[in-house]
């Protein structure tokens, strides 16, 4: 598999490129952000993602999908990137659908549908406290009647505050800590125990913190074998981890972007300020470090789509590496903006906000650079 | 089975049955074979690697076949790659030849130019060396100095080049001269010489790591052939240009020779777990951006040879490999202590590590500095005014 877009991907390119930049480019951030919109995103967009086959990219064909792979899954999150379009892709046609494409006919015939049709939003609830730490998971799960009740808390849950479906990491054995242990549990909105706080964050997206309190599902809500979550749960984190580096990737290339035109714009000392060494050497450097992250995450995403065994190396290095081209690129561009970067007029505070919660999202560079160096034996 | 993965199994199965135990690990700094006149073996099965590769033209793979090459398609090219990696197949043969001055040669040789140069570097006959720097045109490659002047019937060149590597073992020279005293960029040429000709003298420098790589070279009154020219006179700036772009991927991919992008895992296996947590994320960090720049290195050689590399990509693989080289070997020698500073023992292979670690200092210098390559990357990918 050669390491650029074949031609098919390039079209899926030149599709969700001005598509986004069309229906959904900065200013409707703005838009929602500035009306206090409770839902963080627009439901007509949502839509609109359907009818262009966009929610069903990683659905098999047999389900209702294209059945398309990582690769295309990350061409349209990294337009979604560039352009800071609230979506809840990520969390719904990219990790949850991952989760949903090995569970059982019934429950892939229960949510996918909804999904490709762009009726149903679905939610990831990983995270019980400030980092993600997975295999800590310690929210409880215990068997009543013909199902389970589930006890605990999770935070940090993308759309959980509208989320039809919430894909819920569960203990149902074993201790934090422990891989051995974890259910994936498949809960509906509105579940009896279920408290939803929605909380804005620093980016104006939304998510929630949920509190569950003895909530009854029943036996067919689990997704997998029980006690056996850990690997389905691995399969949608890196999903989802592969997902958050591409949108990265575009929330960088834009960072840059507008930064290496500011460059060539801004006069200071009776010249542009591009053609000061210092700031040239800087952008040049930041160029490297994108473009190296570029060729991580579309190596991550190739092998996610061949299924090899060292996806999941790929993916942290994936991650971890574009999660810090991006920080760098937003904090360049912020610095090189000079005081308009510090305004909110100017679009390029929007990019260092929404790359500080996809930095944090399933896991920081730091959560990553370990999961690399433990793959590699130290 | 698709063509592509019956050449992957036949590949597989030649190399299983060609590539002797002993050449399957990264040659040490003595056992590389370059080939060339004075070229000797450093083993049986060094030279039993070479002849079989030699043999089927895969010292260079995708050069096609009337030039001495394996005429390998890109994707049959990277399917040998891989499998050679999979192996852990070191190259049969080092050279500047192959490197450098082959595909400058396939792009503004002369057919005849091709067919007398290139069979004799796929054979590894003739090792070359490069006559670029100067001592006052470093960064500043374009101000060279050394002359070459018309004499009718061949060019008179008389100056001095440095830092040229391996000049004392190379056979013959690819070097730049200046034609046209009036220009600069648009006054130099590109020539071909025989190092033993009369008025050639080298003389080693010896460097921080103790070894002498590099030479100073002298000309004086060497008379060249008129034809041992590549592309027009005082167009030899194109070629030059075009040729550094290759030398810059060669020294990019330094130190990735070996196959294992991890420096952490190597140093596992070496000296067990890493218990310092500072250095032990230093290294974690190091192997992000080691593994990411390996998938970097896959994807440029694929837009490479699929014609969809930016032309400047060269100085950013250039730049970024060789900084992320040197600080492997900063954090090799801290995770070594007091035993990577062993400089003269037995244990430490007369300090294989400290003269690895000093020598990486070159790679971000040679081929034209990072800051070089900043600039370009600044000018031509870039576009920012005034670079």
């Amino acid at each position: 598999m050669p390491m650029f877009l074949t031609e098919d991907q390039a079209m899926l390119k030149d599709m969700a490129g001005p598509f986004l930049a069309e229906q959904a480019p900065v200013k409707h951030l703005r838009q929602l952000r500035d009306s206090n919109d409770a839902t963080g995103f627009s439901r007509d967009l949502w839509k609109q993602f359907a009818e262009m086959g966009l929610t069903g990219v990683l659905v098999p064909a047999e389900d209702g999908g294209s059945g398309l792979g990582h690769v295309e899954a990350g061409i349209v999150l990294e337009e979604i990137g560039r352009n800071l379009s609230p979506s809840p892709f990520l969390s719904s046609a990219v990790a949850a659908v991952t989760a949903l494409k090995g569970a059982d006919a019934d429950m892939r015939g229960r949510y996918l549908p909804g999904i490709v049709a762009g009726d149903t939003v679905a939610a990831i609830a990983v995270d019980e406290l400030r980092k993600h730490r997975p295999v800590e998971t310690a929210l409880r799960a215990e068997r009543s009647g013909n199902g389970f009740r589930l006890t605990g808390g999770k935070q940090f849950v993308a759309h959980g505050h509208v989320a039809d479906l919430v894909i819920v990491a569960a203990r149902t054995a074993g201790a934090a800590g422990e891989e051995q242990g974890i259910t994936l549990f498949a809960v509906d909105k509105g579940a009896a125990g279920l408290s939803v706080e929605g909380v804005r964050l620093a980016d104006s997206s939304i998510a929630a913190r949920m509190l569950f309190d003895g909530v009854a599902v029943d036996a067919g809500a689990v997704i997998g074998d029980v006690d056996g979550g850990w690997a389905p749960l691995c399969r949608m984190l890196d999903a989802g981890r592969a997902g958050a580096a591409a949108e990265m990737l575009g929330v960088a290339g834009a960072a840059m972007d507008m930064t290496v035109d500011y460059l060539k714009q801004r006069k200071q000392f009776g010249r542009l300020i591009g053609e000061f060494q210092a700031l040239q050497h800087r952008a040049a450097h930041l160029y490297s470090e994108i473009e190296i992250a570029r060729a991580a995450t579309l190596k991550a995403q190739q092998l996610l789509d061949s299924n090899d065994a060292k996806a999941d190396l790929m993916v942290a290095v994936a991650k971890a590496k574009t999660g810090r081209a991006a920080m760098l690129a937003v904090q360049e561009g912020i610095q090189m903006h000079g005081g308009m970067g510090m305004t909110d007029e100017f679009d390029i505070g929007l990019y260092m906000k929404r790359q500080r919660v996809l930095e944090e999202l399933f896991g920081d560079s730091g959560f990553h650079a370990d999961r690399v160096a433990r793959l590699n034996g130290y | 089975m698709t063509e592509d993965a019956s050449f992957r199994a036949e590949t597989r199965a030649w190399l299983e049955a060609n590539c002797p135990p002993a050449m399957r690990q990264p040659a040490g700094f003595d056992d590389a074979y370059w080939g060339g006149r004075k070229g000797h073996f450093a083993s049986p099965e060094q030279q039993q690697w070479f002849e079989a590769m030699a043999a089927r033209g895969w010292t260079v793979p995708d050069w096609p076949k009337e030039y001495g090459g394996g005429g390998l398609s890109p994707e049959q090219a990277k399917i040998l790659r891989q499998e050679m990696a999979r192996l852990g197949c070191r190259s049969p043969l080092h050279s500047f030849g192959i490197w450098m001055l082959g595909p400058a040669l396939l792009k503004f040789g002369t057919e005849e130019q091709k067919r007398h140069y290139l069979p004799e570097i796929a054979q590894g006959k003739i090792r070359w060396c490069q006559g670029y720097s100067e001592p006052g045109a470093g960064s500043d490659l374009a101000g060279l100095q050394t002359r070459a002047e018309d004499k009718g019937d061949h060019w008179l060149v008389n100056g001095q080049k440095i830092w040229t590597s391996y000049a004392d073992k190379a056979d013959w020279i690819f070097c730049l001269v200046r034609t046209d005293p009036s220009q600069k960029q648009g006054g130099i040429s590109f020539l071909l010489f025989d190092m033993a000709s009369p008025g050639v003298s080298t003389k080693p420098i010896l460097l921080i790591s103790g070894y002498s790589p590099f030479c100073e070279t002298f000309f004086d009154n060497v008379e060249v052939p008129k034809e041992q020219i590549v592309g027009a006179v005082n167009q030899g700036w194109t070629v030059a240009k075009y040729l550094l772009g290759h030398e810059r991927e060669m020294i990019s991919s330094m130190g990735f020779a070996a196959g294992e992008p991890s420096l952490g895992h190597q140093l596992a296996g070496e000296y067990g777990p890493i218990e310092d947590p500072v250095l032990r994320a230093e290294i974690a960090l190091h192997d992000v951006d080691a593994l990411a720049f390996r998938a970097m290195s896959e994807k440029f050689l694929d837009e490479l040879k699929h014609g969809r590399a930016h032309p400047a990509q060269p100085s950013m693989m250039k730049y970024a490999g060789t900084e992320l080289n040197k600080r492997r070997l900063e954090l090799d020698m801290a995770a070594g202590g007091s035993d990577a500073l062993e400089w003269e023992s037995a244990r430490s292979e007369q300090g294989t590590r400290p003269r690895a670690w000093l020598r990486s200092k070159a790679n971000s210098i040679e081929g034209g500095t990072s800051e070089v390559q900043l600039g370009i990357i600044a000018k031509h990918i870039l576009n920012l005014p005034g670079a």
